[in-house]
């Protein structure tokens, strides 16, 4: 692998940028791995780096039905934070806070990490309420939160000038989340990739996965069937977001998911206004201002189940809405982008890192905000392919507790809605 | 921006509906006879298919009826207008 610095970016520019490595391989299709990864996202390839990094197996596959990153790694708000509910879930996210933080340096890859604190501007108690609780719960996982007041949340905000005291929900209360960052998210898919790709890991694009294959007397996984053929593998994960179930139902594995579409959109670029991320949980918004200056904006999902991926002009209308009663002044901002996703949602609002019924078949899914949990979800999911059983952080997150009805019950810190 | 059709009221925009989720499966007659299994399924596996699913809307901003109607999940068409059957 071709390593970046100061030096090589020097090197580079005296022969005009020519002369740069390819940052991943586009090998020949084999017809046998070890491990079959379904997706080259965020999770399949930080799975397949930590799997060549962390056991030694490097025989691996990661089969992408589009381009490498062209799924819902693209398609996010690139929020990073660790402020969940349960005990069973901080834990888990706080690990991926930390893992975030040295990823530049482990990949030498610069992902832009930007640590800038995530402000919740509360404006109901029933959310106050629930937040002070995630406060406490925090304190007892490492993950902060602490309360400010009004003229201090107004401060930190500039532009939050709406919610005043004669206004529907007026503003009670803000709590910070200090530990909340954003980051590139393109660079999280590609340092991944160049990382696994240098340890091994073949990466194939345009290899879409069309049936899952089970073979011998219990039916174990013996492969997958590809439009580029068949490919064997004793171990297959399915890491593919909101189609997870179109995949698993080639083999009758039913899933408790919903799929959904999420979506985002931008403004144009402005001068530095905002430098945290703004998150108001009681009318359904959520923004943070990008390196180029635009504020990138996200609301409530579209309630029905969708594979769609663009915006619904319901929803847009809406988002915009309630973000103008707290942001009089972005009445005259100019919206440039927009972009939906498919994510899948389990039943509690919880991800599954699990193993099935099926003998060597894994999947990773229920990543509602999973852009977040990439590195701590590739870790885990690596974990428990190569020794069959899962990492301590990982055992809630089973499909076994849904048949013990153990719900974690994640609704509403997850999920905007 | 759906144009659903309320039973009730005829076509009205879907700012007037609140979804209601996807139409469940029918609650077995006899739910001592079904093992764990199939119980767990009933309770927390939902119907995700890429096409038709048959789902619930609530005319909250109108009549106030609770309907179902079919709609593609990938399109958003509406293959099947509001039916007060179910």
């Amino acid at each position: 692998m071709q390593q970046y610095s100061l030096f090589s970016l020097a090197r580079n520019a005296l022969s005009h940028h020519r002369n740069w490595a390819q940052a991943w391989r586009s090998p020949e299709l084999k017809t046998r791995y070890d491990v079959i990864i379904i997706g080259a996202g965020g999770h399949g390839l930080a799975c397949a780096y930590y799997l060549a990094k962390n056991h030694g197996i490097h025989n691996v596959a990661v089969l992408e039905r589009g381009w490498l990153g062209g799924g819902n790694i693209a398609r996010n708000t690139v929020t990073i934070r660790s402020n969940y509910m349960r005990d069973e879930s901080i834990p888990f996210y706080v690990k991926s806070v930390a893992l975030y933080e040295g990823l530049t340096r482990e990949l030498n890859y610069n992902l832009m990490y930007s640590k800038r604190s995530m402000i919740d501007v509360v404006q109901t108690y029933p959310k106050l309420r629930e937040i002070k609780r995630r406060m406490m719960n925090g304190a007892l996982h490492g993950s902060t939160y602490q309360r400010i007041d009004v003229a201090e949340l107004r401060r930190r905000i500039p532009p939050l000038t709406g919610g005043g005291a004669d206004s529907r929900l007026p503003i009670i209360a803000g709590m910070v989340h200090p530990e909340a960052a954003v980051c590139r998210h393109d660079a999280v898919a590609w340092s991944f990739a160049r990382a696994a790709d240098a340890r091994g890991v073949e990466i194939h694009q345009n290899t879409a996965v069309t049936k899952l294959l089970r073979e011998g007397s219990n039916g174990e996984i013996s492969g997958v069937e590809t439009n580029r053929g068949r490919i064997n593998a004793d171990k297959v994960a399915v890491v593919v977001s909101g189609h997870t179930t179109s995949i698993t139902d080639t083999v009758g594995l039913r899933l408790p998911l919903k799929s959904f579409n999420l979506t985002a959109f931008v403004s144009e670029p402005v001068k530095p206004l905002i430098d945290v991320v703004v998150n108001c949980p009681d009318i359904g918004v959520y923004l943070s201002q990008s390196d180029k200056g635009e504020l990138v904006i996200g609301g409530a999902p579209d309630p029905g189940q969708s594979f769609r991926r663009d915006i619904k002009q319901q929803v847009f209308e809406d988002t915009v809405c309630s973000l103008l009663e707290l942001f009089p002044s972005f009445k005259r901002l100019k919206l440039m982008r927009q972009w939906g996703g498919t994510l899948d949602i389990a039943h509690d609002a919880t991800p599954i890192v699990s193993a099935t019924d099926i003998p060597g078949l894994f999947v990773s899914a229920g990543w509602w905000g999973g852009f977040k949990a990439v590195p701590a979800g590739g870790y885990t999911l690596a974990h428990l392919i190569a020794k069959n059983e899962p990492h301590p952080l990982i055992v809630p997150f089973s499909l076994q507790r849904f048949k013990r009805l153990e719900f974690i019950l994640e609704a509403g810190t997850t999920t905007v809605t | 921006m759906l144009n659903i059709n309320c039973p009730f009221c005829g076509a009205r925009n879907e700012s007037e509906f609140i979804h209601g989720g996807a139409l469940k499966p029918r609650r077995s007659e006899t739910p001592q006879e079904l093992d764990d299994d199939a119980w767990i399924d009933y309770l927390t596996v939902p119907p995700n298919p890429i096409g038709p699913l048959e789902e619930r809307w609530w005319h909250v901003r109108g009549c106030g009826k609770w309907f179902t109607l079919c709609r593609d999940t990938l399109t958003h068409q509406i293959l099947q207008p509001g039916d007060d059957q179910a």
